[in-house]
Formats: structure tokens, C-alpha cells, sequence
């Protein structure tokens, strides 16, 4: 009887959408006249190469024109890796055996992995690195970092992250995203602008403050999805 | 090529509008329907996975422009910006990517913690409110 | 012509790999679901010319989003309805055989 009512509430729900979305056709001219400036795409499509000097249009969406809303994305994934270590949390008693789970793994894996994790490591950091040239950028660079290190977490039993050097990385990745945008507060501007000389368009060094945005999310973004996956391999479970 | 492109895009029109927004539109309903009626909480949390997985494709899907190009200057292409998609909708998918999988990890601890202190995973068994 | 073929193919793998997410009983059979969405997906993005999110949904969706969920099912069970005697058990194991 449920099942019923469900599926009739879900077709309505479907046909509502659907009949909005009929009107909005796909593929159509939305932008209008690039440069006369009629919407905000073409403002930023036509206004970022000359003035900003980075090639990659959505990195400067991301990180200069809306830069507060990346300061807020930051704060959320902060906040994911807090609650789930609070929430997950053992009383002093049941700490003496904190090892992971502790499957054995085969001989491949142990000696592929040990050849594929600074490879993956150095892909990594290159995508966060050109994150202005290249697509690509702080989130998606970080990510790839944390696989790495997940790889090396699975295999070997041995292989601990120090907790001390990754807080200290995660404290200072953060303060100096906002210590960025401070010092664009005193030196006369508004908050997170984008203060210093240009450069040459398509060149690593170019973009102003742009790419160190990017490298500090980066470093932030992978200490914090290992934080998260070292906490989770680590629960016993209840037998 | 391009003509040849350009003369299919307009014949099946009206195929590729309804294949990429009804796909998008049956994405969110798939989810919904499994947040609504299944008893596990780990399934209910997949079907939050897949109603993000249809939200994010069709904000994507609304700032293509036909003939369009990525929005990259690359060397040698730098006055292509007429030709380009709309960059909006996709930073704005970027940011909600991360925060969907966020809204995931703290779900599934709040599911490890609920099975270790009821013993059970469904939902119609945790009943007793109990100090 | 090849590009409609592609996208017929690609919704159809898509809504099929969804449907059988949410209705398999094995939890674990779910999961991989899952992942076949968010490969597929990424795939699309790439074809609507966005390779900033197809990037972005495969490192996290493929990779992140499978293993937080294999690390649940670990601790907690791994069938849907969870059960409970043994003969139950063999029961639903002759089924499945046969």
C-alpha cells in the first residue's frame, strides 16, 4: 500500500520537473554578445585572460572571483573530518591495541604498491601545481594524493602517519589561506584580491596570487582525506 | 565532419533533450524512491549517493551550448572565447561535488556508531527511546 | 550518428547500473553499482565539455566514495535483511543455487 502511494507521488514529482525543464532548451545561445558584457559568463569569459592572466576560466571562478565560497568549502571539509573523528570516538581504556584491520595482503600488491605510491604522489602534487594552466586544480590534485596514501595504508601493517606533522600541515594550509586574504584587507583592497604583478598568460609563474590559493588548498584537501580514512580503518569491529 | 555534426545535432534534437535531462530527472527519482521505502541504512545512504549523481548532471547539462568548447585558453586558441561553454554551473558543481561526499563520510559514521550501540542496521528495529 | 549511439548507450548503462544498486539484496553488489554510476557519469561530463568536474567526480566519486562504504560494510552486516538463524541461512543458500 505504501509502494503505491510512493509511486504515484514520485511520478508527479517526476512530471513537474520535466515540464519545467522542457522550456530551457538544450544547447541554446544562453551567453549572448561576449563582449558587450550582457551576463556574468560573458564578463568572465571575455575579462579573464586580459585581466587576471590565468588560462584556466574556472580556476579563476573558483578561486578569485569567488573566492569566499572556496573559504567556505574548506570549512565544511574541515568540519567533516572533525565530526567523524568525535563521533568515532574510543575512551582511553580501548586504545592499547589501535592497529588497522589486519588482512594479509599478497606479494603483488606489496611490491606494485611500493613502485606505483611516488608516482602517484608526484601526479598528484603536478595537478594541484598547474591548476591555472592545465585542468585541475587544489581539490582535485588533493584527492589523488590521498589514493596514494590509502594504497600504502592498505598494504602494509607497518606504515603509520604521524598525527603531529599532519595537524601541523592542516593548521598552517589554513591560516594562510586567511592570512592571504587579510593581507589583502590591509594593503587597501577588499578580502582575497588578487595583489601582485600578472605575468605572462600560459607561463607557469603567472596568475598573481592565484596559484598559492590553489597549493595551499591542495596541501589542505590531502592531509585532511587521509585524516579521514586513517580514522576509519582503524575501528574494530565488534565480534 | 562539423556539418555532418551540426546536421544530426538539429534532426535529433528533441532525442538528445529528452536522453539528457530525462536521464538526469530518472537519476533523482531512482534516489528518491530508495531514500523513501528501503529499511538499511547503508542502502538509504546510497540513495543519497545516486540523487546527488542526478542533481549534479543536470546542472551541467543546462550550460552546454551547442558547438561549444571547453573553457580553457589554451596556446594558440586565445581569442576563442565566443565559442565557449558556460563556465557558471560548473564551478558551481565542482563545490558541490566535495561537500556531497562530506554529507557521505559523516553519514557512514553515524551509521558505525548506531549499529555498535543497537546492534542492528534497520530502521524499523530501533524503536525504544532508551537512556 | 555514432555520437546518439553513444549517449543511448551510456543513459541505458547508467539507469540499469542505478536500478540494480537499489534493488540487489548484497550489500556489496550495491556498492560496485555505485561506482558504475559515478565511472559513467564522469564519462558524460567529459562528453558535455566540462573536464574540471570529470576529473573532480572521478578521483572522488570512483575512488573515495567506494572505499568509505566497503569500511561500513565491514562493520556492520553485509546482507540487507540481516539474518538471524541458520537455517535460514542454508535456506536462502539453496535458493540461490537453484
Amino acid at each position: 500500500m505504501k509502494q503505491v502511494f510512493i509511486i504515484i507521488l514520485l511520478i508527479i514529482i517526476g512530471y513537474f520537473l520535466a515540464n519545467t525543464f522542457v522550456e530551457i532548451p538544450f544547447g541554446g545561445n544562453r551567453i549572448g554578445n561576449v563582449e558587450s558584457n550582457e551576463t556574468v559568463a560573458g564578463y568572465y569569459l571575455s575579462n579573464t585572460a586580459k585581466k587576471t592572466g590565468v588560462a584556466n576560466v574556472i580556476t579563476a571562478i573558483v578561486v578569485n572571483y569567488r573566492g569566499l565560497d572556496t573559504l567556505g568549502e574548506v570549512t565544511v571539509l574541515f568540519l567533516a573530518t572533525t565530526g567523524l573523528a568525535s563521533i568515532l570516538y574510543r575512551r582511553k581504556e580501548e586504545e592499547e591495541d589501535t592497529e588497522r584491520l589486519n588482512l594479509p595482503s599478497s606479494r603483488i600488491m606489496r611490491s606494485g604498491v611500493r613502485v606505483l605510491f611516488p608516482a602517484i604522489v608526484l601526479l598528484g602534487i603536478y595537478v594541484f601545481i598547474h591548476g591555472h594552466l592545465t585542468p585541475g586544480g587544489g581539490f582535485q590534485g588533493g584527492t589523488i594524493v590521498a589514493t596514494g596514501f590509502l594504497l600504502m595504508l592498505i598494504s602494509y601493517k607497518g606504515f603509520n602517519t604521524d598525527h603531529n606533522r599532519m595537524v601541523w600541515i592542516e593548521s598552517l594550509a589554513g591560516l594562510s589561506f586567511v592570512g592571504i586574504g587579510i593581507w589583502g584587507l590591509l594593503s587597501g583592497n577588499t578580502f582575497l584580491e588578487n595583489t601582485t604583478n600578472i605575468g605572462v598568460v600560459n607561463s607557469l609563474i603567472s596568475g598573481g596570487l592565484i596559484p598559492i590559493i590553489y597549493i595551499v588548498v591542495g596541501f589542505k584537501v590531502a592531509v585532511e582525506l587521509t585524516g579521514i580514512l586513517d580514522i576509519l580503518l582503524k575501528i574494530k569491529p565488534k565480534k | 565532419m562539423q556539418e555532418q555534426f551540426n546536421e544530426i545535432f538539429i534532426k535529433y534534437h528533441e532525442i538528445i533533450t529528452i536522453g539528457v535531462y530525462g536521464t538526469a530527472i530518472a537519476l533523482m527519482l531512482i534516489g528518491l524512491y530508495a531514500i523513501l521505502m528501503k529499511k538499511n541504512l547503508v542502502k538509504i545512504v546510497i540513495g543519497l549517493t545516486i540523487l546527488d549523481a542526478g542533481i549534479h548532471l543536470l546542472f551541467v547539462g543546462i550550460g552546454y551550448i551547442q558547438n561549444g568548447t571547453a573553457p580553457i585558453f589554451s596556446p594558440g586558441y586565445e581569442n576563442s572565447a565566443d565559442r565557449m561553454v558556460d563556465p557558471v554551473p560548473q564551478a558551481l558543481v565542482l563545490t558541490a561535488i566535495i561537500i556531497g561526499f562530506a554529507v557521505t563520510a559523516v553519514a557512514l559514521s553515524l551509521v558505525i556508531r548506531l549499529y555498535k550501540h543497537h546492534n542492528t542496521a534497520k530502521i524499523d528495529q530501533i524503536k525504544h527511546l532508551k537512556w | 550518428m555514432i555520437f546518439i549511439i553513444l549517449l543511448i548507450v551510456m543513459a541505458v548503462l547508467l539507469l540499469a547500473a542505478a536500478i540494480y544498486s537499489i534493488v540487489n539484496r548484497d550489500l556489496l553488489f550495491a556498492v560496485m553499482g555505485t561506482g558504475i554510476v559515478s565511472v559513467i557519469l564522469s564519462l558524460f561530463f567529459y562528453l558535455l565539455q566540462a573536464p574540471d568536474v570529470a576529473l573532480t567526480e572521478a578521483a572522488m566519486g570512483i575512488a573515495l566514495t567506494t572505499i568509505i562504504f566497503i569500511i561500513t560494510i565491514r562493520n556492520t552486516t553485509r546482507d540487507e535483511n540481516e539474518i538471524i538463524d541458520k537455517e535460514e541461512e542454508m535456506k536462502m543458500k539453496t535458493d540461490k543455487e537453484s
